[in-house]
């Protein structure tokens, strides 16, 4: 690890203050920074601890929404009672992430924040070409091995998969990044590489997570979040779903539907096509699974992922019809 | 660099030391202070060999700062049995065949110890293999781990029981 030094923030302003500087970086759980200052991606010149800040762990949930402060622990929100009851597919996300204790560690802004796991990316050493890395250096992963790689969302410049598991059920519920006084809906935050892929978040230096905010509704009441991968824990996904429903009172037609899909893309996808397509009809399989087809529309393979694309609408349509069981 | 100040309680003593503040609690157990019982497997989050308690919590020590965690309360596997006798999860880890060659030994136990404060495994298998999956095993010690937490749980609840009455 290159020498840094460190700083203790005493408050948010601080820690703000201190993480405008060049070089300079917040430090949370420090399971991604760590990371990655051990392999040569991350150089931080000044670390910038927020840990020992009060007042950023809580978790409010009320009729209207879940407020989780930025410093509350993976660990403890999938197992928060309310967050359980209310918004099932974000505990679930995040008991299916990484492991016991590494939750324990980890923070929900550290969480919004976490880097791809493109081994070329992580490998700095032996591949020098990274446009995420090193913008304009090329893309190693591009006609290299893919089985990883994202098949939506990708660009020229990069394909790189996100990876995270919570993100995908906030963007299924409309949650809201807290910055502060400012807001972002999470489905704004994460941006799409583009010709840009060093910019991951819509974040600026000096800005800081102080909050997450998920609306409540029906359908985060009645929801799951589906995860397969190759191996059944402490893994990322292959391709994952958080899926969430509201019956009419028939309860069989379908009044609101959420959608969104991890592991394939680039950032945490929202597949309004397939809400779109059952919205207002009954449910029934042989619909879903048609309608499920349409979460990978557009989808591009690079060799080794192709089986994303077959795989995340057999995701979708378990998972709407896991939902639909429980009626 | 500069060294910084941090105040430590490890396996109930004090410890005031001055760290590198890229030193991990890792390395500042078993590079400073002798503590190898924790062991380094990946160095990167992703074997559970270097499990500690902090807090009472389970946590990987290699992607821990130690300067971030000043003031904390560290339990490390030296720390666990009372003297000569051992802790009911060691003791149900040697009964058991919870190892082969050792080496992820340290980490399984406390993560064990991690897993049965949070209360949520119960005596289902299947999820005291979830419970404990963020602790590879290279020797495939699978079956025998989950038979010592099992045992280790109705120890450790029967103790409980005799407490209570
Ligand atoms: C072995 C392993 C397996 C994993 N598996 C999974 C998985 O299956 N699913 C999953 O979703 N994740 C997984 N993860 C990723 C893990 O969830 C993240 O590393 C973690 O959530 C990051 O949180 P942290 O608090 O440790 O962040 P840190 O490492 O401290 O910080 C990460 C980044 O966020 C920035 N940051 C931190 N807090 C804030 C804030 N409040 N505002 C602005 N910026 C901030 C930091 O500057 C840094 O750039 C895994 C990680 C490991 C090591
Ligand atoms: S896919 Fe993206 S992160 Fe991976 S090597 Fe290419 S540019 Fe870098
Ligand atoms: S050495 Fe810490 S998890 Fe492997
Ligand atoms: S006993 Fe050898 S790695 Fe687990």
């Amino acid at each position: 690890m290159r020498d840094f030094s460190y700083l203790r923030a005493a408050s948010v302003d601080a820690a703000r203050q201190a993480a405008a500087l060049p070089g300079a970086m917040l430090l949370a759980g420090g399971t991604t920074l760590i990371d990655l200052a051990k392999c040569g991606v991350a150089e931080p010149e000044t670390l910038v601890d927020i840990t020992h800040l009060k007042g950023l762990n809580g978790i409010e949930v009320s009729e209207r929404s879940a407020i989780i402060g930025a410093l509350a622990k993976m660990g403890h929100v999938a197992d928060h009672a309310d967050i359980k009851s209310r918004f099932p597919a974000v505990s679930e996300a995040l008991w299916q992430a990484a492991s016991a204790q590494i939750r324990n560690m980890a923070t929900i802004g550290g969480n919004l924040m976490q880097r791809t796991r493109c081994p070329y990316f992580r490998d700095p050493a032996n591949f020098p070409a990274c446009n995420k890395r090193e913008p304009g250096s090329g893309c190693s992963a591009i006609g290299g091995v893919t089985k990883g790689h994202a098949v939506l969302g990708t660009s020229d410049a990069c394909i790189a998969m996100y990876p995270g598991d919570l993100a995908v059920a906030l963007v299924a519920f409309d949650a809201v990044v807290h910055l502060g006084q400012s807001q972002v809906p999470v489905d704004d935050f994460f941006l799409l590489p583009g010709t840009t892929p060093d910019r991951e978040h819509a974040i600026e230096p000096g800005e800081m997570i102080t909050a997450i905010e998920i609306p409540g509704s029906a359908s985060a009441r009645r929801s799951t979040y589906l995860k397969i991968r190759d191996r059944q824990s402490y893994e990322f996904a292959a391709a994952s779903a958080a899926v969430g429903i509201e019956f009419e009172a028939d309860g069989r037609t379908i009044r609101d539907l959420r959608v969104a899909l991890g592991g394939v893309a680039t950032k945490p996808w929202r597949a309004r096509a397939v809400e779109d397509a059952l919205k207002g009809k009954v449910l029934e399989p042989d619909a879903v699974r048609a309608a499920s087809l349409l979460a990978v529309e557009g989808a591009t393979d690079h060799g080794a992922n192709h089986y994303k694309i077959e795989l995340a609408p057999r995701v979708v349509a378990r998972a709407i019809l896991k939902m639909g069981e429980t009626a | 660099m500069t060294s910084l100040p941090i105040t430590l309680t490890i396996n109930g003593h004090r410890h005031e030391l001055e760290v590198d503040p890229r030193v991990t609690l890792l390395d500042l157990l078993r590079e400073r202070l002798d503590l190898t019982g924790t062991k380094k497997g990946c160095d990167r989050g992703q074997c559970g060999a270097c499990t500690v308690l902090v807090d009472g919590k389970r946590i990987n020590s290699c992607l821990a700062l130690a300067v971030s965690h000043d003031g904390a309360q560290v339990l490390t596997i030296e720390g666990v049995a009372h003297g000569e006798e051992l802790h009911p999860v060691q003791a149900a880890f040697i009964a058991h065949d919870g190892f082969q060659c050792g080496f992820c030994t340290p980490g399984q136990i406390m993560s064990t110890l991690g897993l049965i404060a949070e209360g949520q495994a119960g005596d289902d298998p299947e999820r005291i293999r979830e419970g404990l999956s963020g602790n590879i095993c290279r020797c495939a010690a699978y079956g025998g781990i989950v038979e010592a937490v099992l045992e280790a749980q109705q120890q450790l609840a029967k103790a409980d029981r005799r407490t209570a009455a």
